[in-house]
């Protein structure tokens, strides 16, 4: 009898676990016991972390742009379809082709995407770079940029939650490498009363800002943007001008999860520790889907793909498993050009920067290069 | 408050980041009018920086209570 294993989503999290899966169970799966087959919707793989860069003009595009197919295992079957629906009671994912999946287990791996359609004024009135061609647009925009008040603003939810002050960090190096800190003002704005939600994080943050000369206001979480005055409303009735908005859109899961009725705004309810979607122990959810209250981050992504690629060989080849995901993150923080700090943490371990060095930031440059090879579930 | 009924719970004990209270924030933005929420925490910082928040933003602040080792929050959404 063989052992059908879905896999929708060809990101980090999806990536990550089916290579893995094809590693652990390598008898299995070239005996044919085990079938492999991994559901996406786009051939290619992106290193997001990189938009960052390429914003700064620091990376180009096809530097963090692999083929779908070069980075799984051979013995895994790969179908660049979209599935649109999951019917977990049937066991079966079916794709935009009509092509049906049966599996035995399910691992929805199908991510975040950015809505700025959600925020009236957003998508007219302000820059990202949480995309390819958001990040390009970004970089051309700061290159034109001939000096006035850049404004940045979250959306909640939103992956990656050090991004902006990292992009933040790297604009104040940026202007000043091109002798413009004398023009350009930084505002920087958050959804909470602190800059950050570490508080540590927060507490170091503040001294550089003033250090610095960026400016801050907290408690800020985007209502409306009216891109004719430049100017941006919040939930708690403050008003923000600016010459260039900066914001990280609110994000929402995948279309086919609320489409498939798994979840509200596309997350998952998923157990924190064993990674099962609520109800059914044969179906995982893993990275940006799950509804756990913890970074959406490459990182988490990562790290419980470690978890459930385990949990299923183990599951598969020995009938049951104790093991369990213990809420692990790591993250490096860019802090300039030239400098990075480092936290990790867990359900039960809060985080504890380090202070920011040359050597970490060297630390993140080199993981941008070798973040490959943990896609193939080497690293 | 014993006798409002909770119509939907946001367990962030364990939310090292993004925290409970960008889970909150999360949670009400997404909520409809009239929904009751409570907020777990086992972050002290929470019954302080939550309702400074829910105070600031014009919701209803319910009550703050101490559990076993985590605090609970409850807030409506009134518009």
């Amino acid at each position: 009898m063989t052992t059908r294993i879905v896999i929708v989503g060809g990101g980090s999290a999806g990536t990550i676990t089916a290579n893995l899966l094809a590693r652990n169970l390598y008898k299995e799966v070239t005996s044919g016991k085990v079938v492999i087959n991994m559901i996406t919707d786009n051939p290619d793989h992106t290193y997001q972390p990189g938009y960052l860069y390429v914003v700064f003009d620091k990376v180009r595009p096809d530097e963090i742009v692999r083929k779908q197919k070069d980075l799984l295992d051979p013995h895994i079957n790969l179908f660049v379809d979209p599935a649109v629906k999951i019917d977990r009671d049937n066991r079966v994912v079916v794709t935009k082709s009509g092509r049906q999946f049966d599996y035995d287990y399910l691992v929805i791996a199908t991510g975040s995407r950015i809505v700025p359609e959600d925020i009236p004024g957003l998508k007219e009135g302000s820059y990202w770079f949480y995309d390819m061609q958001s990040a390009l647009r970004l970089r051309e925009a700061l290159m034109n940029f001939n000096g006035g008040k850049i404004l940045l603003s979250m959306g909640i939810p939103h992956k990656c939650p050090v991004a902006p002050l990292e992009l933040t960090f790297m604009m104040y190096d940026y202007f000043k490498e091109r002798n413009m800190l004398d023009k350009v003002q930084l505002h920087y704005t958050y959804p909470i009363n602190r800059l950050h939600v570490l508080e540590p994080v927060s507490d170091w943050t503040i001294g550089e800002f003033e250090r610095k000369g960026i400016k801050y206001d907290t408690f800020f979480n985007m209502e409306e943007i009216d891109p004719a005055k430049n100017v941006i409303r919040s939930m708690e009735g403050d008003e923000l001008g600016y010459d260039m908005l900066i914001t990280i859109p609110p994000h929402k899961g995948a279309q086919v999860i609320e489409d498939s009725g798994l979840g509200k705004n596309g997350w998952v309810s998923t157990d924190r520790r064993k990674l099962i979607n609520t109800g059914y122990d044969n179906v995982y959810v893993i990275g940006d889907t799950t509804d756990i209250p913890i970074s959406k981050a490459g990182s988490t992504a990562h790290f419980q793909s470690d978890v459930v690629a385990e949990r299923l060989t183990s599951i598969i080849s020995q009938g049951d498993t104790v093991i369990e995901y213990d809420g692990k993150v790591v993250c490096f923080v860019e802090t300039g050009f030239d400098e990075a700090t480092y936290i990790w943490f867990n359900y039960n371990t809060p985080p504890k920067p380090t202070p920011p060095s040359r050597m970490l930031h060297w630390m993140k440059l080199g993981y941008n290069r070798l973040y490959w090879l943990t896609a193939r579930g080497i690293l | 408050m014993s006798d409002l009924k909770i119509d939907q719970v946001v367990d962030a004990r364990g939310s090292a980041c993004p925290g409970p209270l960008m889970e909150l924030i999360k949670a009400v933005k997404a909520a409809e009018v009239g929904t009751v929420i409570e907020l777990l925490s086992a972050e002290k910082g929470t019954t302080t920086d939550a309702p400074a928040w829910i105070k600031k933003v014009g919701q209803e602040y319910i009550s703050t209570a101490e559990k076993d080792g985590y605090w609970s929050i409850v807030v409506k959404k009134i518009k």
